[in-house]
């Protein structure tokens, strides 16, 4: 007996949740981080259900692109989070507000 | 018709290469430039009268045709130049005179620091001025008549470091406006009514025009004249205008330029023609004009200001000839004018230089010894101004005076009294300036005052000999009228001429010599010894009968306050209050922004996040739907 799709669709919908609970309330920019790339994941899920439900291949090939991106970002993201922090010593997101208009 | 071209042209070339070089060619060759372009001109001018003098009488009006300038549905103006025999008048004496007076600014301005600028704006009014004169529309004749305008301006406050100039030359421009605008109200009325603003076709066609209309135009370009040519109500600027340098106030305030107003109406003789009462009116402006100034003139200190009341006074004669339809009259009376007004103004001019930059006649006299040749062609230009024969004064007012006696006794009486002051003012100036005891020690600080330069005295001499004999122009005897056969085709049947009695035609010149040698005798018996007589100076011909002062309390003080109410109200509150308005409403709604932009990634991430669940939540419910 086979776990049906909808299930998985619902763990994609908790991961999403708590990853955009995570981005919203924590301050340190690794967690923030982390945290979105679990929504990535949870997008990732997603994509792979609705692949083996609707017998599409295009969502698995949408989930490749999707995590080549990911990695990009980290790459870009975690650049800037270490140029950040060599330059004010933090990495509290509320610290930095020099764009305050 | 090239030739015209040429006289038009030389001008223009002298004004650009005096623009572009004139500072490089320095003092006094830029004179000579300017005054060889006007004598080339002069030339130019000779040639075209000669090939025109070769054609037969009919033919006489040519064209030159450059190109189109303003089209606009049914409106068409050329640039197009024009040579008939009135034209060729205008330029042979604009051009001459000119000339001699570009020569005597070469002395008359020698060390000045803008000498080379001098220059360059006197070749642009003899440009202006020939393009007023040979446009054969309306709108070119506009465009010199501004030229003319723009360069009297530039002139009178030529040195713009004393404030009385620069704010004379402003004077000039403003009141000319008010001219101006009756130039272009009268065109807009003529394009309205001929469909055409061209001479060759508007002057054929004037009698289509409706009598009310032609009145109408005829006062509309009365008032452009009066504002041009000085007359009553407008003549004031031209006191002012004595603020620039004699040179100026001779070519432009005495001899050309002033004259336009009167070219203007002999040149739209045909619709004047038609205007009766209009005609009336302007007679009567111009005799009383006349009268009005030459009182005024018998009172002046200054010898520029005589000079000048005297100019208003000659231009009201010419004024009172364009009324009664005496055109040719009143040409003949333009051109005499131009040789001895600008013979006077020339004269002062020399005494003025002589004796440091000092224009009251109270500090001159006894000059006739130490200035022969400036005296006695002072003297000329009186003797003609005055009307004695055989000077040209006799013939030229005296033609304008019969013809006023045909029209209205009345016009006589006051242009023949006119006459007697206008004899006795100029005897006074010269009195005094010449002859009595010398009061000019304090002025020249010991030294004697001494004649001009050579430069100077060459064309008072040549101005001289030509007011003396230009009477022969056109004598009042069958056969020798020859001004009167050059133009009476272009005025056709617009010239009136009156039938006078076999002894009125004896008693009218003797009436005018008489008054002419009476009033040099009244001025020699009475001035002769005396610079000063406050009984015959009142207060009120000193002021000029108090016009400046009336039109200073009523418009200028009243635009005065009106200026200082926009500077102390309307500025601060309505214009720096809309300007200061929308700047802070613009400040209160990025305020409003601000308040979002608050540097917090997460506060834009709620944002964010809140925006995807309204969207989503709004696909949702239309979804279910």
């Amino acid at each position: 007996m086979s776990i049906p799709g909808s299930w998985y669709l619902v763990v994609a919908a908790l991961l999403f949740g708590l990853g955009a609970f995570g981005v919203l309330t924590r301050r340190n920019v690794i967690v923030m981080f982390m945290s979105v790339e679990l929504m990535l994941n949870a997008v990732n899920l997603t994509f792979v259900t609705y692949a083996r439900m609707l017998n599409d291949v295009g969502g698995q090939v949408a989930v490749f692109f999707v995590l080549v991106v990911a990695a990009a970002e980290v790459v870009v993201g975690l650049g800037i989070i270490v140029a950040i922090f060599r330059h004010r010593a933090t990495v509290t997101v509320d610290d930095i507000s020099s764009l305050k208009g | 018709m090239l030739v015209l071209g040429l006289v038009i042209g030389f001008p223009l070339l002298g004004f650009l290469v005096l623009l572009a070089f004139g500072k490089r060619i320095g003092d006094p060759g830029a004179g000579w430039v300017g005054t060889i372009a006007i004598a080339l001109s002069f030339v130019a001018a000779v040639v075209t009268w000669i090939l025109l003098l070769s054609k037969h009488a009919g033919q006489r009006t040519q064209v030159l045709r450059l190109f189109q300038w303003i089209h606009a549905g049914g409106f068409h103006v050329n640039i197009t130049f024009r040579a008939d025999p009135l034209s060729v008048v205008m330029m042979l004496f604009v051009t001459g005179v000119a000339a001699l007076i570009h020569l005597y600014s070469i002395g008359y301005m020698k060390r000045d620091a803008r000498f080379h600028q001098f220059f360059v704006y006197l070749n642009l009014f003899v440009f202006s001025m020939l393009v007023l004169v040979t446009a054969n529309n309306l709108p070119l004749t506009f465009l010199g008549w501004e030229g003319v305008g723009a360069c009297s301006y530039w002139l009178i406050s030529f040195w713009f470091e004393r404030p009385s100039a620069a704010s004379a030359g402003k004077k000039a421009f403003i009141i000319n406006r008010i001219g101006d605008m009756g130039f272009m109200l009268g065109t807009f009325l003529v394009f309205e009514n001929l469909h055409s603003v061209s001479y060759s076709q508007v002057l054929p066609a004037a009698h289509r025009l409706p009598a009310g209309t032609a009145e109408a135009i005829a006062l509309l370009f009365f008032l452009a004249a009066a504002g041009k040519s000085a007359q009553l109500p407008l003549f004031t600027w031209l006191l002012d205008a004595m603020e620039g340098p004699t040179p100026v106030s001779a070519l432009i305030h005495a001899a050309t330029m002033v004259t336009a107003g009167v070219y203007l109406m002999a040149r739209l003789s045909p619709i004047l023609a038609l205007a009766h009462a209009a005609s009336t009116t302007i007679a009567i402006i111009g005799v009383v004009t006349a009268f009005v100034a030459a009182m005024a003139a018998t009172s002046q200190t200054d010898i520029k200001k005589i000079v000048a009341f005297s100019t208003v006074s000659q231009l009201g004669y010419m004024m009172l000839g364009i009324g009664t339809g005496a055109y040719v009259a009143a040409i003949f009376l333009m051109v005499t004018h131009a040789f001895y007004k600008a013979l006077i103004f020339l004269s002062s001019g020399s005494v003025i230089h002589s004796l440091d930059s000092e224009q009251s006649i109270r500090r001159m006299g006894a000059l006739a010894k130490l200035m022969p040749i400036t005296a006695w062609t002072m003297i000329i230009a009186w003797l003609s101004i005055a009307g004695v024969p055989p000077f040209s004064g006799f013939f030229s007012k005296g033609s304008i005076l019969e013809d006023a006696f045909g029209r209205n006794e009345l016009l006589w009486v006051v242009g023949v009294v006119t006459a007697l002051l206008t004899a006795y003012y100029m005897g006074r100036l010269v009195f005094v300036v010449f002859y009595g005891k010398p009061r000019w020690q304090e002025v020249t600080k010991g030294h004697e005052p001494h004649e001009s330069p050579r430069i100077m005295t060459i064309p008072l001499i040549v101005l001289a000999v030509a007011a003396a004999v230009a009477g022969l122009l056109n004598l009042p005897y069958s056969g020798l009228r020859f001004l009167h056969n050059w133009l009476s085709p272009v005025f056709g049947s617009a010239l009136v001429s009156y039938h006078l009695s076999a002894s009125e035609k004896v008693l009218l010149p003797a009436t005018d010599a008489v008054v002419a040698l009476l009033g040099v005798v009244i001025a020699w018996r009475l001035w002769r010894n005396h610079s000063e007589r406050k009984a015959l100076e009142p207060t009120v011909l000193l002021k000029g009968w108090y016009l400046d002062s009336f039109y200073d309390r009523t418009f200028a003080r009243g635009g005065t306050a009106l200026a200082k109410f926009g500077d102390r109200v309307v500025d601060p509150t309505i214009i720096d209050g809309a300007v200061g308005g929308v700047a802070w409403l613009f400040r209160w709604v990025g305020g409003l922004g601000r308040k979002v932009q608050s540097g917090l990634v997460r506060s834009y991430l709620l944002i964010m996040v809140g925006g995807i669940v309204v969207m989503l939540a709004y696909v949702l419910v239309s979804a279910a739907r």
